[in-house]
């Protein structure tokens, strides 16, 4: 290929981007934007997956059977979206079998505030509240990412994400409803997740690096910063209504980089987790591949 | 795509109408159903055998619900969860209608407690007031076990139900009839995979012969069915797999499992006793 035709091509794929519209998997882009999409969707594929283990510890305990089907029904989502996502990337020319791998070596990321414990069944409201909450807020604007697979499936991805925020707000509201010691739980559940899930939009803009390239190619819509500050606004009519008290909004981002390095609470549990249910489905996933290689 | 897309998450404050899964107290799993006991049928035996179905379904549903996050693949995860929802809401249905049917089956709550009636039958009756076979709460095993014990069961159940279309009570009609096409499903997925795990691989051939001859003896705890036992001739030998030579497990009583299960899921709703969820 010519020199020539590399600008042309370069030259349409800023074009697009320019008029706001989607580039697609056939389309020309540069390594750096695939790579980017790939470390971002992969990233944000693993946190659906890993994301199922701390809401799940509580499947077998839930209190009544409406929040078990609530709760199984809801996990089961993120396993959907995980799928969704994985399928995302894989129109850019990576594997899952290659990206779950990623996941259990540590060599690509997911988000950090899946490695709190969830202590209390209130924690299955709060998660949907705040985490699912500060995460339609990071993914709402991702609806019109630049890269059409990932767009679309973020469409479908952020309506399933509204509806269980709202759940885990409503079981959060209902036990505020119960007994006194319901309620000094929801408390106590929303005092541990609050700053962690403020930490959920990154690190304050002047110490994330990668926003502004992000940004010019149309693959980030808004800062950290700024998605963080609209949270917190968004959140405070929420908590009264409820009848919590938010903690502070001072972020201690020592603890956010150490649990982003792998020292948080819950690391190594999750990923030893991931990688026992990878590793005790081998057999079977060999012998699916068998079986469809296999005559009939 | 406007802005308002921005906005789904400020639709919080919204009034309870708006909720998806409704306020709980209008929750009633029969709600708009007639609950009337018919004409010639006895409410007690009516209560019972409704315990009898809905803890075999609520037992089962909450093995398969520990196989969420710990599945072979995504989709394999998904599937189970799929069929531990159909359980559970099949739980719901039954264990209302018993409820209905004669409510002194529910076990007594402290006064003020809004625990409704299907909540008090799962989380507040002890080990031994469960009425499930020994099938639905044996430990998991592997994935091959699981799939056997699926396949086995949903056959059996999906052979029962299609008769409980001519039950005298219209509950129990209703729920079969729901209940014949989830079941057709799960059997389905449990054969497709019991003939994959037949011809994949010489590990996967050894590890379903092993869950097979785990769950094999137990498929006769609600009497022996010449429908069901045709279509799991059927499947073993579309997957080339002989019948285990084991009999019928002798047994009066749950196996130890149960208790340690119920231990697990009771916790919670035990400890809030007056609790609202």
């Amino acid at each position: 290929m010519t020199a020539a035709a590399d600008e042309d091509l370069a030259a349409g794929f800023d074009a697009t981007i320019a008029a706001g519209d989607r580039i697609e998997p056939r389309d020309w882009m540069p390594e750096g934007y695939r790579k980017t999409l790939v470390r971002q969707i992969a990233q944000h594929a693993h946190s659906e997956i890993i994301g199922m283990q701390p809401e799940g510890n509580w499947i077998t305990r839930a209190p009544s059977l409406r929040r078990k089907a609530i709760l199984l029904a809801k996990v089961q989502d993120e396993a959907g979206h995980g799928l969704y996502l994985y399928s995302a990337c894989e129109t850019l020319g990576v594997s899952r079998r290659d990206l779950m791998e990623q996941l259990i070596s540590g060599a690509q990321k997911y988000s950090s505030i899946f490695n709190y414990p969830t202590l209390s069944y209130a924690d299955v409201g709060t998660i949907g509240w705040l985490v699912d909450g500060a995460a339609i807020c990071n993914q709402v604007p991702l609806c019109r990412t630049s890269y059409g697979p990932y767009g679309r499936a973020m469409i479908r991805i952020c309506k399933e994400e509204s509806f269980h925020q709202r759940q885990g707000y409503e079981l959060l509201a209902t036990m505020m409803r119960g007994t006194d010691e319901q309620r000094a739980m929801v408390q106590e559940s929303v005092d541990r997740f609050w700053k962690p899930a403020l930490m959920m939009f990154g690190p304050p803009d002047a110490d994330s690096p990668n926003t502004q390239q992000s940004m010019d190619w149309g693959i980030k819509r808004h800062t950290n910063d700024e998605l963080r500050a609209r949270f917190i606004e968004m959140s405070a009519p929420q908590a009264a209504a409820l009848g919590v008290t938010l903690p502070g909004n001072d972020l201690d981002w020592d603890e956010f980089w150490r649990i982003v390095k792998g020292g948080g609470p819950c690391n190594a549990q999750r990923i030893a987790h991931r990688k026992k249910a990878h590793d005790d489905g081998a057999w079977v996933r060999e012998a699916a591949t068998a079986y469809a290689r296999s005559p009939r | 795509m406007n802005d308002d897309h921005d906005s789904a998450y400020a639709g919080l404050l919204v009034d309870d109408a708006h909720w998806a899964f409704g306020e709980a107290a209008h929750d009633d799993p029969l709600a708009g159903m007639d609950t009337s006991i018919p004409a010639g049928v006895d409410a007690t035996e009516l209560a019972s055998y409704c315990l009898e179905l809905g803890d075999d379904a609520l037992v089962l549903a909450h093995r398969l619900s520990e196989w969420c996050g710990r599945a072979p693949d995504l989709e394999e995860d998904i599937a189970l969860s799929n069929i531990a929802l159909d359980l559970l809401g099949q739980a719901r249905l039954l264990l209302t209608r018993a409820a209905t049917a004669d409510p002194s089956v529910v076990p007594p709550l402290p006064d003020g407690s809004p625990v409704p009636p299907e909540d008090a039958l799962a989380f507040f009756r002890d080990d031994h007031q469960f009425r499930n076979t020994n099938l639905v709460e044996l430990p998991n095993g592997d994935f091959a076990e699981t799939i056997c014990r699926v396949l086995v069961w949903a056959t059996y159940r999906l052979a029962l139900f299609e008769r409980l279309a001519a039950h005298p009570d219209g509950v129990v009609r209703a729920v079969a009839a729901k209940g014949v096409k989830e079941l057709a499903y799960h059997r389905d997925f449990a054969a497709q995979w019991f003939v994959t795990l037949a011809r994949g691989t010489e590990e996967s051939r050894r590890r379903l012969h092993t869950g097979l001859a785990q769950v094999w003896g137990y498929r006769h705890q609600r009497g022996e069915d010449a429908v069901a036992e045709a279509v799991l001739a059927e499947v073993l030998a579309a997957a080339g797999v002989a019948a285990p030579d084991v009999g019928p497990v002798a047994t009066s009583s749950h196996t130890e499992h149960l208790s340690r299960m119920l231990a697990e899921m009771q916790v919670v709703a035990r400890a809030h006793p007056r609790g609202r969820w």
